[in-house]
């Protein structure tokens, strides 16, 4: 790969995490689903440097599915965590093309920094996160995103969002 | 401290200071949880020699391992020089801890072994400062420790929890039991809010609403239990047992009943390896027990999982939420496990955020008029002879508030 495609493919797959970051904080959930694969994964482990995911727990490891789910229960009204959800924003940055994965999809890393707002509070969130992006008509869809906290082995408060 | 606890805990509710009074919240690490029954650790997580993992004991942070003979020990995380912790890490397998301070260096018994510059101390007898060792039990692979010398053993101390210990054990589907890792997360409430909850049924259907119109149609009937013939019972020294789906309680029974068809795919997995009757034993524990055991005053085997609480303050407790496997069982049943663990608990499960809103909602409404109005624990009938009962009934609650009262005024 050219060093100037490199360039490329680094601004489009920024903007295009930029735009899901986006999405999640306004809480367009719809749109949010329909930028998946189906078969993708999203997670998110407990311990930071997992990588067997599969057969160790998580906080989340969501196929379509569960994605489903987790949606129409943050929408749905019927959960009251979610009824007073959190606002939320976050800084994305830091992005870095890592090895692409042989299957024609470009593999990511970047840093996040959500702060979370709710009761009278902010909490912060801090992640690496980790992607595999599949090019579609132009843009991506989400094969894998894997959101590694830092403080993912520690006790953490209830999380009324996605990540 | 002058209260009369008496007063405070009656028959039918408990005073509202029950949650919000520091001085209250002091008395309890005294009186509960420095002196009674706590559980540490699971055998799984410390299999072999050497090794150990750090946790508390009410506030005060201990390690348990085990030796080369495979006695279990509980001690003070604390070096007897100066105090400092002498494990950090979660877990780890070595022949014996070292401080970092002044590298005082101890065995896994907490023998002091050694100390740099001993020319410096004049008369030091190195036995009189060995980490300070617990009184340690074990009931089935459930380790607790106390600092109370005089406490009953722990087998009289469970008492009639134990059949029911022995039942929740057998989600094992024929392996043993292991701990396949923990959701961690902290509440701003106090710990008893936490303690009553896994004993209250009457909030599922309420609380628990979009994780139970998440479920498949069988399963989201079997999770409706408010009318199934479900009871809690008191079992003596505030441990009580929440039965919700009464054909779950014996995971050895109905073995020749038909798989259900949303474990058909798991069983056709399991087939390849295990024999029919094997496949139907592991299946038939892959979801958990029809149950809540919770035992006074932090653990609770509650259905499928442990749930482990730690008193930080009056208005702050850490809840664990440990998964558990069938330890050398199939892959697939595990991950099945693993997944069903991660729908519900966790600070991004379906069922565990909105508890735990629930509970900071009872914290931060328990600031109003503390005096005029007391936090209710009447509801339903105690069970006594029959299974007859209502599965809402707050009799767990009860008996809770009753040992916390025996305790408090001991």
């Amino acid at each position: 790969m050219t060093t100037l495609a490199a360039d490329h493919d680094l601004a489009r797959a920024a903007e295009f995490i930029a735009l899901e970051a986006d999405v999640l904080d306004q809480r367009d959930y719809a749109t949010w689903l329909a930028l998946w694969v189906p078969e993708g994964k999203y997670v998110v482990p407990i311990d930071p440097d997992e990588n067997d995911f599969e057969d160790t727990l998580n906080y989340a490891y969501d196929n379509a599915a569960m994605r489903d789910m987790r949606v129409r229960r943050l929408t749905s009204g019927e959960s009251m965590s979610a009824a007073h959800a959190a606002r939320t924003l976050r800084n994305v940055s830091r992005f870095r093309l890592l090895d692409p994965d042989g299957a024609g999809n470009l593999r990511l890393r970047n840093a996040q920094h959500l702060i979370e707002y709710k009761f009278g509070r902010h909490r912060e969130y801090a992640a690496n996160v980790e992607w595999v992006l599949r090019p579609d008509n132009g843009g991506f869809r989400i094969v894998r995103k894997v959101v590694r906290l830092l403080n993912g082995g520690d006790a953490l408060a209830g999380i009324t969002f996605l990540l | 401290m002058t209260c009369n606890y008496s007063d405070l805990v009656r028959e039918d509710r408990v005073h509202t200071s029950l949650y919000t009074d520091p001085e209250i919240f002091e008395d309890e690490i005294d009186r509960i949880f420095n002196q009674t029954w706590v559980w540490v650790a699971h055998d799984s997580e410390i299999p072999d020699k050497n090794d150990w993992l750090t946790t508390h004991v009410g506030r005060q942070p201990v390690i348990v391992n085990r030796d080369k003979d495979g006695t279990v020990r509980v001690m003070l995380n604390r070096c007897r020089h100066r105090g400092a912790t002498v494990c950090e890490a979660k877990k780890g397998n070595s022949p014996g801890f070292v401080c970092p301070y002044h590298a005082w260096t101890y065995g896994v018994d907490g023998s002091l072994k050694g100390l740099p510059l001993p020319k410096g101390y004049k008369d030091f007898d190195k036995s009189e400062f060995g980490l300070v060792n617990l009184r340690v039990e074990s009931y089935r692979g459930l380790i607790f420790a106390t600092f109370n010398e005089d406490a009953p053993p722990l087998e009289d101390f469970l008492g009639r929890a134990r059949p029911w210990i022995d039942l929740f054990l057998k989600q094992g589907g024929g392996y043993p039991v292991k701990l396949m890792g923990e959701h961690k997360f902290t509440f701003p409430g106090n710990w008893k809010i936490q303690l009553e909850n896994t004993t209250d049924a009457y909030h599922f259907p309420i609380v628990h609403k979009s994780f139970l119109s998440s479920l498949d149609g069988d399963t989201s009937e079997l999770f409706s239990f408010m009318d199934a013939g479900g009871y809690v019972e008191d079992l003596g020294n505030g441990h009580s047992v929440m039965v919700m789906i009464p054909e779950l309680v014996d995971l050895e029974d109905n073995l020749d009943a038909p798989i259900p068809e949303r474990f058909a795919e798991l069983a056709d997995d399991l087939r390849q390896d295990h024999s029919e009757d094997e496949v139907r034993r592991i299946v038939r524990a892959v979801t958990g027990s029809g149950f809540n055991v919770n035992l006074f005053p932090n653990l609770a085997c509650s259905m499928a999982f442990f749930r482990v609480l730690r008193p930080l303050s009056v208005d702050e407790t850490e809840i664990r939420h440990i998964a558990i496997g069938m330890d050398g069982g199939p892959p697939a049943a595990n991950r099945m496990r693993l997944r069903l663990h991660e729908h519900f608990q966790g600070p991004m499960g379906f069922g565990t955020t909105d508890d735990a809103e629930a509970w900071e909602r009872v914290q931060r409404g328990s600031q109003a008029g503390e005096d005029r109005v007391w936090i209710m624990l009447n509801r339903g009938e105690d069970k006594t002879e029959s299974n007859a009962g209502d599965v809402t009934s707050e009799t767990g609650m009860r008996a809770a508030y009753q040992m916390w009262k025996r305790m408090m005024t001991a």
